[in-house]
């Protein structure tokens, strides 16, 4: 049985493994992915330590650390998890294991547009990674939907190979001011504020984008970046308390309402979902399971005791 | 795990159901299906795992028309037998192909 089991394997799950490793836990880190979502962010310019970085880079070396502690990760996915009274069952396809606590840092999934023509042209011109599809796009017209920090980034890497990219925003732009203003100063970029995508069109790849205000726009790609919601499916029969979009609620130590279940990073309820805030959950939710295994063991040990 | 490139490309996979992963070193999302991939190639006996590095062989990459990476190809007799694009859990991929392989 393993003192922790931490599911997921970006910032969070990572850092908690960090932690865990040094408070002695014995620890495995059960991910779907190599890096999460961040090993996909073009550039990332506010992880200190770092003047500019990309997510790939800046993830392997969460890794690198993880594994020089001998922390097993293992790239499986979650199907289900169940609690009996002291103890943690989690399920993958291939394995069972077996804990005394889980942190949930399984992070979110992306959102789709839900708009005819999105699916059937994934790969002919429908991406969600600007990282990986950008340079397919070398002088050709391309379009980003979305307005936070995700969108403004694809926004500028496709403008280094595209000859035009717009920018097409539900509301307005919700990024930090440093990329609003990159994006407001790139002569390639052109933001349609207060527009939305109803339909793609193309015949063999993406051709036309139409709008809600009724244009129609020619373009060869469509990145879309929107947000993401929480992926937490498997851990629907544990009664775990969520905000309505789906967060986990946690408290200061990173515990959920289930006693022995902490969660950390952008799966949970919080103002901001940086690489360093999921980061420093990580940490603090290792450190909370850590005082609480230490403070059951003397329990248990005082218990022994009176008994003699 | 089978490299390919332009020049052994067409000889690989010219007969019998070849699988192949084409990547490129700048994207993030291949590098993390990357684990998922390779052990899926175990399941899969019967198939022929390859990788192909779109960044040094372009041409065949832009000749099949990709323009999303992770790209997934499924070759039959040199010929697609079937696509997966994007970004997927180790489960959806091996449903995804399973279901490609037993349709031919």
């Amino acid at each position: 049985m393993y003192d922790l089991i931490i599911i997921g394997g970006g910032p969070a799950g990572l850092t908690a493994a960090i932690y865990a490793a040094r408070y002695k836990l014995k620890t495995i880190v059960i991910s779907k992915t190599r890096g999460g979502l961040a090993a996909s962010a073009h550039a990332i310019c506010n992880y200190p330590s770092y003047d500019r970085i990309d997510g790939l880079n800046l993830m392997e070396k969460f890794i690198k650390q993880v594994e020089e502690l001998k922390v097993p990760i293992i790239y499986e996915e979650v199907g289900k998890i169940d609690k009996s009274e002291n103890k943690f069952t989690v399920k993958t396809k291939e394995n069972i294991f077996e804990s005394k606590k889980v942190i949930l840092a399984g992070g979110t999934e992306r959102t789709k547009l839900n708009v005819k023509g999105e699916k059937e042209f994934i790969g002919r011109g429908v991406s969600y990674c600007a990282t990986c599809d950008a340079p397919f796009f070398k002088n050709k017209i391309t379009a980003v939907a979305g307005g936070g920090n995700a969108a403004l980034t694809s926004a500028l890497l496709l403008s280094e190979f595209s000859s035009k990219v717009y920018i097409i925003v539900r509301s307005k732009f919700r990024a930090e001011p440093s990329w609003i203003e990159l994006v407001e100063k790139n002569s390639k970029i052109e933001p349609l504020l207060k527009e939305e995508i109803v339909e793609i069109t193309g015949n063999e790849k993406v051709e036309k984008i139409k709008l809600k205000s009724g244009k129609e726009l020619d373009v060869d790609g469509i990145f879309i970046e929107i947000g993401s919601v929480p992926d937490t499916n498997f851990v629907s029969n544990l009664r775990l308390e969520a905000s309505e979009r789906g967060y986990i609620i946690t408290d200061e130590n990173q515990e959920t309402n289930i006693d022995g279940l902490y969660a950390a990073g952008d799966i949970t309820e919080s103002s901001l979902k940086q690489i360093v805030t999921a980061a420093s959950q990580g940490a603090v939710a290792s450190f909370s399971v850590y005082e609480k295994i230490k403070k059951q063991a003397v329990e248990i040990d005082s218990k022994t005791y009176n008994k003699t | 795990m089978l490299n390919l490139n332009n020049e052994n490309f067409e000889k690989e996979t010219e007969k019998d159901s070849v699988i192949v992963d084409f990547w490129a070193p700048w994207c993030g999302p291949c590098q993390m299906m990357g684990p998922a991939f390779e052990s899926l190639s175990e399941k899969f006996e019967k198939v022929k795992f390859a990788k192909m590095n779109i960044d040094e062989n372009p041409e065949i990459a832009n000749k099949l028309g990709i323009q999303g990476i992770p790209c997934l190809i499924v070759l039959k007799d040199g010929k697609e037998n079937g696509r997966i694009v994007g970004f997927m859990s180790k489960d959806i991929l091996e449903n995804k192909i399973s279901e490609i392989l037993n349709k031919s």
